[in-house]
């Protein structure tokens, strides 16, 4: 390989990694200013842990996040199974760009036009009654299943299918077929569509911030308005928390993926 | 008969599969954007929700009025604060793009042709930035960008400055924080097509005597097209729309349409306005979101 791709390689990951080790590092600066070194401390994990309001924020993200990342899983791999296995049919297009669009739609586009639709529909339906929780959960079920797609179809794709033949002619039928050998073969597939879906969820500002109704602050909202007006040594620690979850979390998968891949 | 009533569960079962994800996106996805147009039909008002209904009832003449007001988007039109939004966002996207690509098409070619053993690894590191949270990931780059920030620092301690540098909330910044967030987009597609490409090419070309430069223009680059085109678009669109990233580190410098819409719906509450500002942008994005489309459904057939 040529040397300038290497270097270009490393460089580009320096990029990419730098501003989380920087980040990472100063979580652990006792000083109140950010930049400057105070010498080394975890007085702002403890901080963290006080705050009823991060607390609270956080608790409603992880919620939003297992009902969110469940729902695209299992409407992903339904879109998916569609894409691969049923040919062409008649609408195939407009499923295809239907279940594709929302990788692309600009989020304030996408939270927008939800809220509209939430309000017109509390309007002549009287539901929902309330924003939150619900709401923002559609919200996301709605663009994570876009990339529970990109994660699941691929994998479908290029699985076996002399296996699903094997246990179609033994008589199982479609669904059996499905949930006994089909499921299985592709759940590592589906461990990493749903920690990417539930992490889209987690992570996301702008939509919730439209589907949003009171009571309901998500923990980017909490974040978002913590460091729009200062610096809050506190968010750093809390992102090096959220970090440190997501690699044990994608380790493992990764793990599981590998091992899926040797047996 | 059995065949038939085979067949006919068959289909059955087809549409258990189908409608669930068809219905989802049809209802959330594709109506919302009725309704979006709708109320950009509409005018602000001091009320909950703060916008006039379209459609009134006249009790003399006992019929329901349909008023459409075009007015906000004459407002668009006269206010040139929408227009250079609307055409600063595209060149932000563009230019982001061409940095996004001119960055990333190395890096995936770095790994499409690194041992096999080692690509998964590489592609592990691409995608985790990826996956922890972006608001986060903007975040640092302003305690790296400020006045005090990490940068300042070490080219103050190193004696090559004298006086901090200006970084944070300008425009500098904000290509910055897009290019950052947005490259490992550009780099998976990319990678996806390059890793496809047949080697023996590429040994053709060597043998009969292509120096590296003219086999990658006239072999590597063209094959790889649809990768181009596909990381293009999943970076262009979702920036003409952003939102985070302008917030947090552009300041005044960069005017961007997508934090026009928040501002028109959080702070001035006019929801009429902010529905025809998406509109538009919608409209604008229309010819990019097909490209990409056609894009994917020929990857899938």
């Amino acid at each position: 390989m040529p040397r300038f791709l290497k270097i270009s390689l490393w460089i580009g990951m320096a990029f990419l990694y730098v501003p989380i080790f920087v980040l990472i590092i100063y979580s652990f600066n006792s000083s109140r200013r950010g930049s400057v070194w105070g010498g080394f401390s975890t007085h702002w994990y403890g901080e963290l842990f006080r705050d009823e309001k991060i607390l609270q924020a956080a608790w409603i993200s992880l919620k939003i996040g297992v009902y969110s990342a469940t729902g695209a899983t299992v409407l992903g791999v339904l879109a998916s199974v569609v894409l691969v296995r049923f040919g062409a049919f008649k609408g195939r297009r407009l499923f295809s760009s239907l279940v594709s669009a929302p990788l692309v739609m600009p989020e304030v586009i996408t939270g927008i036009s939800l809220l509209l639709l939430f309000i017109s529909a509390e309007q002549f339906l009287g539901w929902p009654a309330q924003r939150g929780i619900l709401t923002i959960t559609i919200a996301h079920i709605t663009f994570c299943t876009a990339f529970v797609i990109v994660v699941v179809q691929p994998r479908l794709a290029d699985m076996d299918s002399s296996l699903e033949e094997a246990s179609r002619d033994l008589g199982a039928g479609p669904a059996t077929t499905f949930c006994l050998v089909t499921l299985p073969i592709i759940a590592p597939a589906l461990m990493s569509a749903w920690l990417l879906a539930f992490i889209l969820s987690f992570d996301d500002l702008v939509i919730a911030s439209f589907t949003s109704g009171p009571g309901a602050t998500t923990l980017p909202m909490l974040i978002f308005s913590k460091i729009k007006i200062a610096v809050s040594p506190d968010v750093n620690a809390l992102a090096t928390l959220i970090i440190l979850t997501v690699g044990i979390a994608l380790t493992l998968v990764m793990l599981g993926l590998r091992k899926g891949r040797k047996q | 008969m059995t065949a038939l009533l085979r067949k006919s569960r068959d289909r059955l079962g087809r549409g258990f599969v189908l409608l669930p994800p068809f219905l989802w996106m049809f209802l959330f996805f594709l109506v919302p954007f009725l309704f979006v147009l709708k109320i950009s039909f509409s005018e602000a008002i001091i009320a909950s929700p703060p916008f006039a209904p379209l459609f009134e009832y006249d009790p003399d003449e006992g019929v329901v009025r349909a008023v459409l007001r075009f007015f906000n988007y004459g407002y668009l039109i006269d206010d040139d604060l929408y227009l250079r939004a609307y055409l600063n966002s595209l060149k932000v996207a563009a230019v982001s793009t061409v940095i996004c690509l001119l960055i990333g098409y190395p890096m995936a070619l770095a790994i499409a042709r690194s041992p096999k053993a080692r690509q998964p690894l590489l592609l592990v590191l691409i995608m985790l930035p990826f996956w922890t949270s972006l608001l986060i990931r903007v975040y640092a780059w302003i305690g790296i960008l400020r006045q005090d920030g990490v940068v300042n620092n070490i080219l103050m301690g190193l004696g090559v400055i004298d006086e901090p540098l200006v970084l944070l909330q300008t425009v500098f910044a904000t290509y910055v924080g897009i290019v950052y967030a947005y490259l490992p987009f550009m780099i998976l597609p990319l990678y996806a097509v390059l890793e496809k490409q047949d080697t023996s090419l590429l040994e053709a070309a060597r043998d009969l005597g292509a120096r590296p430069i003219v086999t990658f223009m006239s072999v590597t680059l063209p094959l790889s097209t649809t990768g181009i085109i596909a990381g293009s678009m999943l970076v262009f669109i979702p920036v003409v729309g952003e939102f985070v990233i302008p917030a947090l580190l552009s300041g005044n410098s960069t005017l961007m349409i997508g934090k026009v819409l928040w501002t028109e719906f959080f702070s001035n509450r006019d929801w009429p306005v902010a529905s025809a500002v998406a509109i538009v942008m919608l409209v604008v994005l229309l010819i990019p979101i097909m490209i990409f489309q056609n894009q994917q459904s020929k990857e899938r057939n």
